[in-house]
């Protein structure tokens, strides 16, 4: 990681997102879920509280989900990032997504994109959850409309179709 | 979001030396922020008084749990998945590794730091009554080198510790003497996730020949700093575990802490439920079988 | 009769797409070049005169758009039902976070420190912080009595049962504020042309609502307003009338600057200044005969309004009219009040007064019950309304509904009487006690009484020129599926596949208005107007020559010739009020609504004394909704509402002080994680709808009402210890069981 001038100022920060590598120029305090709203035009991320709770913010960071709103610029140096806009190639839909189409997962979508990278996640390290294991997973991840239920069909939908 | 980025500095040195003389050359100065799920949320609210920030975030010097004969060494920047997902943690500590799997969620638990916790010193912090139950030690670390401390003792008051404004946590040290303890732990909050503790428990207890051999109740969010309950402790050991005993143990815990009314609860509920989980704790120790 | 082939099917949600991609655009989402943002000063005390506003001295103004009452081109006031609210406070406050100032700036983060270098000085004067307060006018602060509005219901002779009760129940039931907590927070850019007048973006539900204050507040012509509602991330009603406030501030920020402005909130300015639901007040009466039949009673309903009017005549009108739930009552007075206090004005949250009052009635059955020595079970099923009888407005149930074998069915489902038995043996021993509990409950849909009359509704249907499909309405799009809904009726009313039609997106300038999207109103009222208007595209069409088989292709041939020959080709189907429906507003008597939607919800909770934390760990949710028109949305707008009613009995709290949420945050005001909830099992009947599209019943907010009740009266039962108020947070129960005799028995 770069050391900084000692007045506060911009500085550089180069990561990958979504595949691509971009440079953007930032202050080292801006949020990470800013940068990519407002640097990168890269808006299915949202912003639900602003303090780690709710997380509509969630990305991948390294392989990891983490909340973008808690997150300074300068740490994401050379990070690998997903965000919802990533997950799926061109117009396909993954099997994720379809199922949350299909169960009723989305009502209102504020949440949608953070808990698919969530759900997505939790699928990644266990491919066949259970509904403990599920709820469990999606703490993280608050919906005011669902109600859950339908979001851990969706899940347990997409983990059906999982080959282990 | 409620502070400017531009009123700010964030420095990343790169490697623990550099970090170190930093804090060296302007003591207090310089935060030191890891995963930041703390100073974050204070940053947002713009309630962080300090501007000038250090990363230490994914420091190599700080990462990494190395598995030794008698202790286990964990690095202070380990994140909490790191903890709850380590086999000799979930096996000889499960106190610690239930504690991480409790604060926030997977992703506050992906980038919350063991040291962040520590340091940040809040009074409902989620690690620290297993920490204080199993008795760590700390190996902290500045330009002078190295020093190792008991983290019982560590906090002083509230948010104040026993830690130069030069020092980092490297280390949190657990003895691997505890495979023979009964270990509870129970942390009450307003919702099953994403919580901040109301009150929280942590304790360890073996038993020998029907009498308590040793005994470690924890508590936090019931005083300013994470306590040990000794004068109960004291009053167990080398006793049988019988009711009455129980029943007195459970009077003596509303004299041990001092709980407050806050925003989230008032004193009464928590020294009331502070005295049913250590009475929890005693009546499962008994009938855990636990002997030695 | 035929089998419908779209309407009754999960078909895809309309917008799903770009929700699940990330794609969907929200306000906040969206800028637009030269953009500004906005920002409100407000008010820190609950009450005062202002005395002085200055400005910080050392912070840079330069650049900074300022706007104040005296701005306002129009009158200043929000224009709903009354006008007493002001759209920026001018010298008098009355609520804490009242809006008194306007600032824009084209750097969000400089601008949040300006409204820090505002410094307000007020003269304090007495705040009223409680209905008691307010009923007892220690200070007036509304109108000559602090009383918004009033509402009586008198059916038969009340003062005639007193004397031949064998028991007289009595019970006073207490609900708090909940806020909505929709995830998006408000937010709306407005932009202003001189030429066209203000065009505002909104997450919003009623564009045509925004549309109408607007026009008040800036003075213009109904043509020189436009409103779009974008993408919106939940709304609950929490998007009702909000939006004219925070639309009303963009709007005169962007005249002031001549940019376009947006506003967005951050969660603790949405917490602390927008509405939350009506605390409220039940007081109940009851002459009951030892049989367990209510022989009549007095209920008292009083809901906290907060500083200003807003729809609390409304909230309470439905609150009142649903106060003596699916029994029947002879005879009884029920008075209704809303009063002032100087609080944030409550207004609209799912259920709108009914799971207010429905609580206390639920949570009164059970009372009666034990007075009489009946289960909750045998009190309800004496006392259900049987078709034929009349409710306390003296509507007459035309329905065929058994509201026994209703009950039965739920206590099957939820396997009832075998866990009440065995909750009963074991909780004996051990500190985790269960029990289980039952509400039940109707819910009028569509607006009361002559509303819908008012309201006129207009839907139009479009066939394109590429011989598409499309809906034109301004309801709205939050989640809760209208777009769906809409679009599948109006393919079902075309004999066409849903694919084929589209809706427009809400846009005062492309739409008419079909009302707003409340009181569960859409697929009921709006979806039968949207059956009309296709309807009259297929006359029309007919009467060119279209025979009344048509396939796809054939529809798509004479839709795509209409409009290359007559340039559009559109339907109109305006609201017409149904025959034989009569209610009289004066006296608050008759067909309050067009039909009830009923329903029996059990809970079963665990309370665990060494914590004192109640759980719901299981829940049956049984409703009857005349038609379930899409199975996959009918279940999750029932498990939604089951979801934020279990927040409303245990979790969600408001902590106030001096007349400001102190928990304005989402760490410290708790809604249910997805490890907090039970599984919510969710089951239907259908009885059909003569009022309503397809036959379905409103379902939005039915299932807000029955979920508190079910679970206070599931508490009891596992405690033996009466709750009648809620949240009902731990702090609570150790407070009620530490007073009563269980605590000495552990």
């Amino acid at each position: 990681m770069i050391g900084n001038s000692k007045r506060p100022g911009k500085c550089e920060v180069s990561l990958t997102v979504n595949g691509e590598p971009k440079t953007v120029r930032v202050y080292p305090m801006e949020r990470l879920l800013d940068v990519l709203r407002l640097e990168l035009g890269l808006t299915g991320t949202k912003e639900g509280c602003g303090e780690g709770e709710c997380g509509s913010c969630s990305v991948v960071m390294d392989g990891k989900l983490v909340n973008s709103c808690l997150i300074p610029a300068l740490q994401v140096a050379g990070a690998t990032l997903t965000t919802i806009e990533g997950l799926a190639l061109g117009p396909r839909l993954t099997a994720l997504q379809a199922a949350f189409l299909k169960c009723g997962g989305a009502q209102c979508g504020i949440c949608t994109p953070g808990m698919i990278l969530a759900s997505r996640q939790l699928l990644d390290k266990k491919p066949k959850p259970t509904l403990e294991e599920i709820r469990e997973g999606l703490s993280g991840n608050l919906c005011r409309c669902t109600g859950y239920m339908q979001i851990f069909e969706a899940v347990m939908e997409a983990a059906s179709g999982n080959s282990q | 979001m409620r502070s400017d980025p531009v009123d700010f500095a964030l420095r990343a040195p790169g490697t623990l030396e550099l970090v170190l003389s930093m804090l060296a050359s302007e003591p207090g100065t310089w935060l030191p922020i890891s995963g930041g799920t703390d100073v974050m949320v204070q940053y947002a609210a713009g309630k962080l008084s300090s501007r000038q920030l250090v990363s230490i975030w994914n420091l190599a010097e700080l990462r990494g749990i190395e598995v030794l004969p008698d202790e286990i060494r964990i690095g202070a920047g380990c994140t909490y998945t790191e903890l709850r997902e380590h086999e000799v943690i979930s096996r000889e500590f499960p106190l610690l590794a239930r504690a991480a799997r409790w604060t926030g969620g997977v992703a506050n638990q992906n980038r919350g730091t063991l040291g962040g916790n520590i340091a940040n010193a809040s009074p409902g912090a989620d690690s620290l009554p297993a920490l204080l139950a199993y008795e760590a030690e700390l190996v902290l670390v500045s330009v002078r080198g190295e020093r190792r401390i008991s983290y019982v003792g560590f906090h002083t008051g509230y948010k104040k510790m026993r830690m130069e404004l030069d020092e980092l946590i490297r280390v949190v040290s657990l003895p691997r003497r505890f495979s023979g303890y009964f270990q509870y732990s129970r942390k009450v909050g307003a919702r099953n996730a994403q919580a901040i503790s109301k009150v929280c428990l942590a304790a360890l207890g073996r038993i020998r020949d029907g009498f308590m051999e040793d005994v470690r109740i924890s508590l936090g969010s019931v005083a300013p700093v994470p306590i040990r309950l000794t004068d109960i402790e004291q009053i167990l050991k080398g006793r049988r575990i019988e009711p009455a005993l129980v029943d007195l143990a459970k009077m003596k815990v509303a004299t041990a802490i001092r709980p407050i009314d806050d925003i989230r609860s008032n004193a009464r509920y928590r020294a009331a439920v502070a005295a049913n989980l250590v009475a929890e704790f005693l009546t499962q120790l008994v009938n855990s079988g636990t002997l030695a | 009769m035929k089998e419908e082939q779209v309407v009754g099917q999960s078909v895809p949600r309309k917008e799903g797409h770009g929700k699940v991609t990330g794609a969907a655009r929200y306000i906040d989402d969206i800028s637009i070049p030269g953009m500004l943002y906005g920002a409100t000063v407000r008010s820190q005390v609950p009450r005062g005169v202002i005395k002085k506003i200055s400005f910080d001295e050392h912070f840079d103004w330069a650049e900074f758009v300022f706007v104040t009452a005296k701005d306002i081109p129009g009158k200043n006031c929000i224009a709903l039902i009354g006008d007493d609210q002001p759209c920026l406070a001018d010298g008098v406050v009355n609520h804490p976070e009242e809006p008194i100032l306007l600032l824009a700036h084209p750097n969000r983060h400089k601008l949040r420190k300006a409204v820090e270098a505002v410094w307000i000085e007020y003269e304090p004067l007495p705040a009223v912080l409680t209905m008691e307060e307010s009923e007892q006018y220690s200070q007036i602060i509304w109108g000559s009595d602090n009383t918004f509005k009033t509402f009586l219901i008198a059916k038969g002779d009340v003062e005639s049962v007193w004397g031949k009760a064998d028991y007289i129940v009595e019970g006073e039931y207490t609900t708090g504020a909940q806020e909505q907590l929709y995830i998006e927070n408000n937010g709306v850019i407005a932009v202003f042309d001189s030429e066209q007048g203000i065009t505002i973006w909104g997450s919003l539900q009623c564009p045509y609502y925004v549309h109408k204050a607007m026009m008040a507040l800036l003075n213009l012509p109904a043509e020189k307003v436009r409103v779009v509602q974008a993408e919106t991330g939940g709304a609950f009603g929490g998007k009702e009338d909000y939006p004219s406030i925070i639309a009303g501030h963009a709007a005169l920020l962007a005249m002031k600057s001549r940019r376009p402005v947006k506003i967005i909130y951050d969660r603790m300015e949405d917490m602390t200044a927008t509405t939350k639901r009506h605390p409220s007040r039940t007081r109940h009466r009851t002459a009951v005969s030892k049989e367990g039949k209510i022989l009549g009673g007095e209920i008292e309903f009083t809901i906290d309004g907060g500083a200003y009017a807003t729809l609390s005549s409304v909230v309470l009108s439905r609150g009142v009219i649903h106060a003596g739930g699916s029994y029947y009552w002879p005879c009884v007075r029920i008075r209704g009040k809303a009063v002032a206090t100087n609080y944030p004005p409550h207004g609209a949250f799912r259920g709108f007064g009914a799971p207010q009052s429905l609580f206390a009635m639920e949570r009164h059955m059970d009372r009666i019950a034990q007075a009489v020595g009946l289960s909750p079970v045998e009190i309800r099923r004496r006392n259900f309304l049987k078709p034929g009888e009349t409710t306390t407005t003296e509507q007459v149930i035309r329905e065929e509904i058994d509201l026994g074998k209703f009950l039965e069915r739920a206590l099957v489902l939820s396997d009832y009487r075998a866990k009440k038995l065995r909750f009963t043996h074991e909780n004996g021993g051990g500190p985790v006690k269960k029990g289980i509990g039952i509400a039940a409950f109707l819910h009028g849909a569509g607006f009361t009484g002559s509303g819908e009359r008012y309201l006129a509704s207009v839907v139009g249907v479009e066939g394109c020129a590429d011989g598409t499909v499309r809906v034109l309405a301004s309801s709205t799009e939050f989640g809760q599926g209208t777009n769906t809904v809409l679009c599948q009726i109006a393919a079902e009313a075309l004999n066409l596949p849903y694919k084929y039609v589209q809706i427009a997106q809400p846009d005062t300038n492309q739409v008419p208005n079909s009302g707003p999207t409340v009181a569960s109103r859409t697929a009921m009222v709006v979806g039968s107007l949207v059956r009309s208007a296709a309807i009259g595209i297929r006359q029309t069409l007919a009467a060119e020559g279209l025979h009344d088989s048509y396939t796809p292709e054939e529809f798509k041939v004479a839709c795509r010739r209409h409009v290359a020959e007559h340039g559009e080709l559109r339907s109109y189907a305006r609201y017409d009020p149904p025959a034989g429906v009569f209610w009289d507003d004066q006296k608050y008597r008759g067909e309050a609504y067009a039909c009830f939607a009923w329903a029996i919800y059990i809970a079963e909770v665990e309370v665990d004394l060494s914590t004192y934390a109640a759980t719901v760990e299981d829940f049956v949710a049984l409703q009857e909704v005349g038609r379930v028109l899409h199975p996959i949305l009918a279940k999750g707008q029932i498990a939604g509402g089951v979801a934020q009613g279990i927040g409303f009995a245990l979790y969600e709290k408001v902590v106030w002080q001096n007349g400001r949420m102190q928990n304005g945050q989402m760490t410290n005001y708790i809604m249910p994680t997805s490890a907090d909830l039970p599984p919510i099992r969710v089951f239907f009947e259908e009885m059909g709808n003569i009022h309503g599209a397809y036959g379905a019943k409103g379902i939005g907010e039915l299932p807000m009402d029955g979920p508190a009740p079910a679970i206070a009266n599931a508490i009891e039962d596992a405690l033996g210890v009466r709750f009648d108020s809620i949240p009902l947070l731990p702090e609570d129960i150790f407070e009620a069981v530490s007073n009563s005799e269980l605590s000495e028995t552990r």
